[in-house]
Order: structure tokens, then C-alpha cells, then sequence
């Protein structure tokens, strides 16, 4: 497999600007004769798919739901960054830069988070020139907020439902190019795989959910911006139709897996409250910039929140980062919250919380500012949990929110398999070993709106146009596989459901390569795995047929995924032996117990390549240089 | 807990459906709706049965993909919630409780709970955006919006596509997801200058889908999950009547 990032050359502001200029374009007036598949439609997909309808290639798009409109970026709530600076505060687009190679932990590529800070400044342009209802300030002017592992106020929201906002204005520039027949919307079709023919990709396999129809599509090119994989853990904040599918059938069609292990456990979720529970739900991260968290100082202390008097309480983030506070990046935050819950600290009816306490910001704001900015975040928590957040404090706990590994990109976004791109979360790109909150949305919209639509073209104009179809053999033997591992779905007819498969995976992955990992932990896991994906493939039952709407089939195919990849994520996190941001290995800690890289060894992308089921996958590496951030130990002291 | 659960079942577009009837037990106060409506299909599946398809997939509120009629009202007794925030502490003991689709003509049955909502794609291809083309932005603080605009835009734009304004109308019309989307968009200086023919055009398809017209019920803003107001109503119909002073035809040539 070879890794060549393809990093255009020069000084690292001008790289992106200098790449414009070099790479290949394709005609305006030839650009139609292109098809482009999209598959997903969140932000990276959604402004994909439109961005390329508007410069006139020919685009098809696919999502399994029933409309666009409901991707998993719709849940975002925060926030999304960009160096504006309209606060005046010192940002800008090398600061933007500087913090979010830090906050990964020194494991991204320095080129691919340079472009992302540049471009993050045209998206805010381009999202209120759509209509986005960005929150004001009473001049009229768009108001920002902080947010975790930053200094200044640099994230743009739409009170806690940015991610809503910013997804109706990609699906209504999408929609826009649907009514001007540049775009054409696959609704309610998965895709299960990807064609490869002479090495390039050139198509994709779907099922239609609702007729059952498995077909194959071609193209000249096949974007993937189909999301990540914390589902894999099965409870999660992510939507539950959340998978791993279409970046997993591209890994068998050798495409590289980047850090898969690389998985982000977000601190301010809502505590599970029992078994029959389904998902998490997150509260948004900009709760930390008023509410402050605290656990009782005695372990076990059973008294109601306001009746433990301040000096009883430990405000243990305020404590230990004076200069962030409440404000640490998210896999800090979520380290220290579970240590508390495992000393007997933990509050709550399991005693599986910590407190995020807005007692004092609605002194010193009045309930009405407060209202303001987190109303629709305290509905949500009190129609979960039916307590009052105005009157006591949230109880939350860290859950599997976001994975920054993925499909193995180049700076172009192009995987290992020529033609197929990655952009979004399912690529690996640009947030290191840990995210910083409010740049998922930045970094899906950049891919979306301002790289793919330009870095195709560069692949474009050498590459692929028509000259096959559906009836070549590669596109029949696709579809042909994909129907029988749906045939053997449907014939085990065994005595156990999907859903107890995957919450058997998703204990196993929590348990071992979860917040904390070690290496025993991690060999059990890598021997527990193979052993749940043969029960399944034995004793799944999967009712119905494949010839209509079946949703216990649709979950058996991504479970059986989950399956096949958490033994990845595993062999990614046993042979990473340090700790780095989000990937914290109990063997390699700080005096002060904080993540301890080492850089000697592992300054560099893994990079998975799939050697079949359940044989041991090939590990390579991507160097990475720092030459513009310099090496040193996070410190949010 | 214990419940009586009587749910719609129909396997297909053009088959006949009616209620069957499952009696759960061991439901606990904080579940969710929907994590009831698991419990009882992952009794169906081992029983030998075809579980009951919903949609569903954020399950915070959000996404929209969940809707059903909860005892005869669209997701259920609560107010400003969908039916994956609805919780079973809403209930009682022995309670006896209905679940049907969405009805309404435009939003055809496809299988138990899941209907076709592509409908409201198509009211939105009709104009439900801004057209500007990708970097093409002016600098996004080169146009103040004043905050009470911004803000009712906002409180317009919170529309999740649901469809269940169209479920509780007695004339099974999508005018609060329509009116939703032109008052967003005309509550800001970006969306003057498409606003009457927006209005214009979504209105026609709206009509065309087979959505009933409004009666000033107002049965769409009590189930509406996200609380969208009526009066959004009164703004779309008066840019379709600007429009059609303005020659800006409604219906097609």
C-alpha cells in the first residue's frame, strides 16, 4: 500500500493557495460529461453534492434515509469555528491552526489543518449568505462563543442547534440542484459496496430499503462522506442508523483505515439510566462555557446538590487547570469525570455522573440570558431525565461521540483507491488523536463546499470518463456478493437478535478499547471479538425477506460490519504502545496523569489495510512532520 | 409497568392493516418511547414474528425521522416534544395506548409506522433556499441582520420536517412546514430577493402534492415538537398574495 500524502510544496500559508493553481482542471463545458457518486448527505456530503451540481458535474447522490435532511450532522448542537476574529480577541487563521494541532495531540498533518483554518473563515461567509440563522448581537453583528481547548471566542452557533442550521442549508442548496436536474437524490438506498475496475473506483453497490432492490451504479468517481463509527460501541451519541459500513467495504476493496483506534469520548453526555437504554444523548459542550462541574469532595455523599455547601464541593477541572478551567479539551475532561465516578464521587441514582452546575450563572447572567443561550439544551435534558436544570444541577458523564480515524486520505482527500474520496468524519484528515468541539462541522463543510469540488477536478481531468457499466463482470460479481452475504443473513434464523449482538460488541469495545486501554485488555478484546462474530454468523436472527422494507436486515449487514471492523480498532490501539490525546494507554501517563506521547516512535498516521476476515490486518505508517507547531506536552494548565 | 400496546401493522403500500395488540410488562418510567417500542420488537423477533418498523435515528429530537400518532395525537400527550423524547413516566399503570401512522394522503404508508414524506423534499426543491452559488459569499458581517429578525427567522427555521403539523390537521395541509420555510427565509436581507416567487412556488406544489389548505385550526402548532407558530401562516399567505399582485404567478403557465 503506499501512502504518498502528495503535500504540495512551500511555506505552509501558501501550500493550498499555490495547489489551486497547479492542479488539473476539467473544461467547464466537459465538466457534465463527469458522473460523480456522493454517498451521504451531512455536511461534507450535502455540500459536496451541491457544490459539484453547481460546477456542472454530472451528480448523483445517495443517503439511506428518507430525505437528505436527516443526516447525523443535524444533531450537531454547539458550534462551528472560524477565524473570524469580529471579536477583536487575537484570533486568526495561524491561531485556529495552532490549536487544533495541539489539541490533536501532534498526531495530524500539519498542511491538511493549515487549508481547514483558512477555508474555515469562507464558510461562516457562505452559510449566512444562505440564509443560516446564525445568534446575533444587538447591532445586528454575529455573535461567537468558546469553546473547549481555545483562548478566544471564535465559535459561530445558532443557539444549540448549529448543526441543524447549517445541515438546512447545505440540503437546500442540494435540493436547489436537484430542481435544476444537476443533482439526482438516491433517497432510502444504502450502499454496500464499492466497484472497483483496474484499480480505480468506478461505482457503488446499493439496496433500495424499501423495494429490496440491489443494484450497482457507475461513475468516473466515488466520494464517500458517509460519517463515523462510535456506534461500534453501540451506545453512543450518534444517531442509531450510524455506521461503518461504506468506509469498512471500502477497506476490503483496499482502501486504507486510518487510526481507527482514535475515537472521542465527549464529556458532557447525559448518564445512562438503565439497561434498556438505546443511545446517549449528548449535552453540548458550550454548557461548559457557564456551567461549572463538581463532584462532592466526600466520596459516596448522598445529599441533594444544594444542600453540599461550596467547601464540600470539588471543582476539580477549575482545580487542576486554572488557565482553562471547565474549558479543557474533551478527552481531559472526560479522563478526569471518570476517575471521580471511579473513586465513589459519582452523583446520580447509579452514582454514574458528575454535576455541570449553572447555580452561579444564573446569579450572576438572571435565568432569562441563561435561557437564551441553552434553552432548548435544558428542555432536551429535563424531558430526558425530568429534572429542572434551572433548579438542579445537570448530572452528566463522557460517552463515544466522534471518531477522528477513518478512511486513510491525501491531500487531495483521495483514498489509496484511485477515484474514491473520503471527506467529513469518515475520513482521517484533520483532527489528530482528539477533536476540539466545534470543528466537525468546520471540517465537514471545508471538505464539502471548498475541497472535493476543486481536488476531483485534479483527478478528474486525467482520469476515468464512462466506458463501463453495470454489466461488467467487477460490477456483477458486486452485486452478486452482496446479495448472498444478504441470503445468509436471512437463512441463520438463530435465536438471537441483532441488537443483543451488538450490545455484547459494544460492551467489549467500552470495556477494552474505550476511554482507557491496555494491552491486556486489548488482547482479551482481539480474542472475545472473533469468537461474538461467529455466534452471530451461527445464531443471528434475522426475520422477513429481502424484498421489502427490513429493518432487522439493515441492521444485521452493519452489525456484522461492526463485527469484522472493531477487531481493527483493537490491533490499532494495541500496537499504538503510547498515550495521545483521545487514545489513552493506562501503560503511558504523565506524572500529573495526562496522556504521554511518544514521539520517537509514533509521530506518524497508522494506516490499516485488510488482509481478510479475521487474519491479522498490515500495518503501515504515515511519517508526520511538525514544522510549524512545534512538538511539545499539552498543557491546559 | 404494565401495559396494553395496541400498534398499526400493515406490510405493505397497497396491503390492509389494523391494530394488533401487545401486552408489556417490566416498562420502566424513564424509558423512552421508543425504547419501548424496542422492547416489544425484540419480543416479536424472538417469538417468531416480523418486528413493528419505525423510523427513527437520532432519538433526541432532531432529525425528524420519528413520528406517530401516540393515543390519537401526533407523538403523543406531551407538548414541544417528538416521540423519541416522549418518556414513559407519561403513562400509567395498566394504561391502555394507541399507535398509528401519520394519515394523510400525501404521506402514502409504506409498512406499520413508516410513511413517505418525500412530499416536503419537493415543496423545498420549489424554492426553499437562497441561490447563491458556492464562494461566491460577501463577507458574512458585511449585512447586519438586526437580533429581533435573526431571531424570528431562527424560531422559524427550527421546523424538523416531521410531517406531524400535516398528521393533526383535519385537512391533512402542510402549511406550517411550508409557511416555516418562506417566513425563515423572508425574515433576512439574503432571502429578499427570490421572496415572492418562493412563496409563490412552494405554494403551488404544495397544492399539487395533494396537501389540504389551512382552516385556521391551529391543530398544526399544538403537536408542532419544536413549536412553530400559526402566524408563520398568516406571513406565507400574505407573500403569496403580494405575488400575485406583483404578476408573480401562483400555479403553473
Amino acid at each position: 500500500m503506499q501512502l504518498d500524502a502528495k503535500i504540495p510544496a512551500g511555506p505552509i500559508d501558501k501550500k493550498w493557495e499555490n495547489h489551486q493553481f497547479d492542479m488539473n482542471l476539467v473544461n467547464p463545458a466537459n465538466k457534465r460529461k463527469y458522473k460523480v457518486i456522493v454517498v451521504g448527505t451531512g455536511l461534507a456530503g450535502g455540500a459536496g453534492a451541491a457544490t459539484m451540481g453547481e460546477l456542472g458535474y454530472d451528480v448523483h447522490c445517495f443517503t439511506f434515509h428518507d430525505s437528505p435532511r436527516r443526516a447525523h450532522s443535524i444533531a450537531a448542537q454547539g458550534g462551528i469555528n472560524a477565524a473570524k476574529n469580529y471579536q477583536g480577541d487575537g484570533d486568526s487563521i495561524y491561531r485556529l491552526f495552532y490549536d487544533t494541532v495541539k489539541g490533536g495531540d501532534f498526531r495530524s498533518r500539519e498542511a491538511n489543518v493549515h487549508r481547514l483554518a483558512e477555508l474555515s473563515v469562507n464558510i461562516i461567509d457562505q452559510a449566512v449568505a444562505q440564509g443560516v440563522p446564525f445568534a446575533r448581537e444587538y447591532g445586528g453583528l454575529l455573535a461567537n462563543r468558546s469553546f473547549g481547548g481555545a483562548q478566544v471566542s471564535r465559535t459561530f452557533y445558532a443557539r444549540g442547534q448549529t448543526g441543524q442550521q447549517l445541515l438546512l442549508g447545505c440540503y437546500q442548496a442540494l435540493e436547489r440542484q436537484v430542481a435544476e436536474g444537476r443533482v439526482k437524490m438516491y433517497n432510502r438506498h444504502e450502499m454496500l459496496d464499492v466497484i472497483v475496475i483496474d484499480g480505480k473506483a468506478r461505482g457503488i453497490v446499493t439496496r433500495h430499503l424499501v423495494s429490496g432492490k440491489i443494484e450497482a451504479h457507475m461513475a468516473d468517481a466515488v466520494v464517500l462522506g458517509t460519517g463515523g463509527y462510535s456506534n461500534v460501541f453501540f451506545l453512543s451519541t450518534n444517531a442509531k442508523g450510524c455506521n461503518v459500513t461504506a468506509t469498512w467495504r471500502a477497506t476490503k476493496r483496499g482502501a486504507g483505515f486510518a487510526n481507527p483506534c482514535f475515537t472521542q469520548i465527549h464529556p458532557t453526555c447525559i448518564p445512562q439510566s438503565g439497561d434498556y437504554q438505546s443511545k446517549l444523548t449528548l449535552m453540548s459542550e458550550s454548557l461548559r462555557n457557564d456551567g461549572r462541574i463538581w463532584v462532592p469532595r466526600k466520596a459516596g455523599d448522598d445529599r441533594p446538590a444544594h444542600q453540599i455547601p461550596d467547601d464540600e464541593r470539588d471543582y476539580y477541572l477549575e482545580r487542576l487547570y486554572p488557565s482553562f478551567g471547565n474549558l479543557t479539551p474533551r478527552d481531559i475532561a472526560s479522563r478526569r469525570a471518570k476517575e471521580m465516578v471511579d473513586a465513589g464521587h459519582g452523583v446520580g441514582p447509579m452514582k454514574n455522573g458528575v454535576f455541570l452546575d449553572f447555580r452561579d450563572a444564573i446569579q450572576r447572567l438572571g435565568k432569562e440570558t441563561v435561557e437564551e443561550r441553552y434553552g432548548n439544551l435544558f428542555q432536551m435534558y429535563d424531558k430526558i431525565t425530568g429534572e429542572d436544570p434551572y433548579q438542579v444541577p445537570m448530572r452528566i458523564y463522557p460517552a463515544p461521540h466522534y471518531t477522528m480515524g477513518g478512511l486513510w486520505v491525501d491531500y487531495d482527500l483521495m483514498t489509496t483507491v484511485p477515484g474514491l474520496f473520503a471527506i467529513g468524519e469518515a475520513n482521517f484528515s484533520d483532527h489528530g488523536a482528539n477533536r476540539l468541539g466545534a470543528s466537525a462541522l468546520m471540517q465537514g463543510l471545508a471538505d464539502g463546499y471548498f475541497i472535493i469540488p476543486l481536488t476531483i477536478g485534479n483527478y478528474l481531468a486525467d482520469g476515468p470518463r464512462g466506458g463501463v457499466d453495470e454489466n461488467h463482470p467487477a460490477a456483477r460479481d458486486a452485486v452478486r456478493e452482496v446479495k448472498e452475504t444478504q441470503d445468509r443473513l436471512l437463512s441463520i434464523n438463530g435465536s438471537r437478535s441483532v441488537d443483543s449482538f451488538h450490545i455484547e460488541l459494544g460492551r467489549v469495545m467500552w470495556n477494552h478499547c474505550g476511554m482507557s486501554r491496555t494491552e491486556s485488555g486489548l488482547r482479551e478484546a482481539l480474542q472475545k471479538i472473533p469468537e461474538i462474530r461467529e455466534q452471530f454468523w451461527s445464531d443471528v436472527r434475522v426475520p422477513g425477506s429481502g424484498d421489502d422494507l427490513n429493518q432487522s436486515l439493515e441492521k444485521a449487514g452493519r452489525v456484522a460490519d461492526f463485527l469484522e471492523f472493531a477487531e481493527v480498532m483493537c490491533w490499532d490501539a494495541l500496537t499504538r504502545d503510547e498515550s495521545c490525546g483521545a487514545h489513552y494507554r493506562e501503560e503511558h501517563t504523565t506524572d500529573e496523569g495526562e496522556a504521554k506521547r511518544n514521539d520517537e516512535a509514533f509521530s506518524h498516521g497508522a494506516v490499516w489495510e485488510f488482509n481478510g476476515v479475521g487474519q491479522e490486518p498490515t500495518r503501515h505508517e504515515e511519517p508526520l512532520t511538525f514544522e510549524n507547531v512545534p512538538l511539545s506536552q499539552r498543557s491546559y494548565k | 409497568m404494565k401495559l396494553k400496546l395496541h400498534v398499526w401493522r400493515q406490510s405493505g403500500p397497497r396491503s390492509k392493516g389494523d391494530f394488533e395488540t401487545y401486552d408489556v410488562e417490566d416498562v420502566s418510567p424513564s424509558m423512552s418511547f421508543l425504547d419501548l417500542l424496542d422492547l416489544v420488537n425484540e419480543r416479536i423477533l424472538l417469538d417468531g414474528g416480523e418486528p413493528i418498523a419505525f423510523e427513527h435515528d437520532c432519538r433526541e429530537g432532531i432529525c425528524g425521522s420519528c413520528g406517530m400518532m401516540v393515543n390519537g395525537v401526533a407523538h403523543g400527550p406531551e407538548k414541544l416534544i417528538t416521540a423519541c423524547q416522549l418518556h414513559m413516566r407519561s403513562f400509567s399503570d395498566g394504561d391502555e395506548i394507541w399507535v398509528e401512522p401519520w394519515r394523510a394522503r400525501s404521506f402514502p404508508i409504506m409498512k406499520d409506522l413508516v410513511v413517505d414524506r418525500s412530499a416536503f423534499d419537493r415543496i423545498i426543491e420549489a424554492g426553499g433556499y437562497v441561490s447563491i452559488r458556492t464562494g461566491s459569499a460577501p463577507d458574512a458581517n458585511a449585512v447586519p441582520v438586526p437580533k429581533p429578525d435573526a431571531d424570528r427567522a431562527f424560531d422559524a427555521a427550527a421546523c424538523i420536517g416531521c410531517g406531524a403539523c400535516v398528521a393533526a390537521c383535519p385537512n391533512a395541509s402542510a402549511m406550517l412546514f411550508t409557511a416555516a420555510k418562506v417566513a425563515h427565509l423572508s425574515y433576512l436581507p439574503q432571502g429578499q430577493a427570490e421572496r415572492l416567487e418562493r412563496a409563490a412556488s412552494m405554494i403551488t406544489v404544495h397544492d399539487e402534492e395533494g396537501f389540504g389548505n389551512c382552516t385556521n385550526h391551529g391543530a398544526c402548532q399544538e403537536v408542532c415538537p419544536k413549536g412553530i407558530s400559526v402566524d408563520y401562516i398568516s406571513r406565507l399567505n400574505r407573500d403569496v398574495f403580494r405575488a400575485t399582485l406583483a404578476g408573480v404567478g401562483v400555479g403553473r403557465d
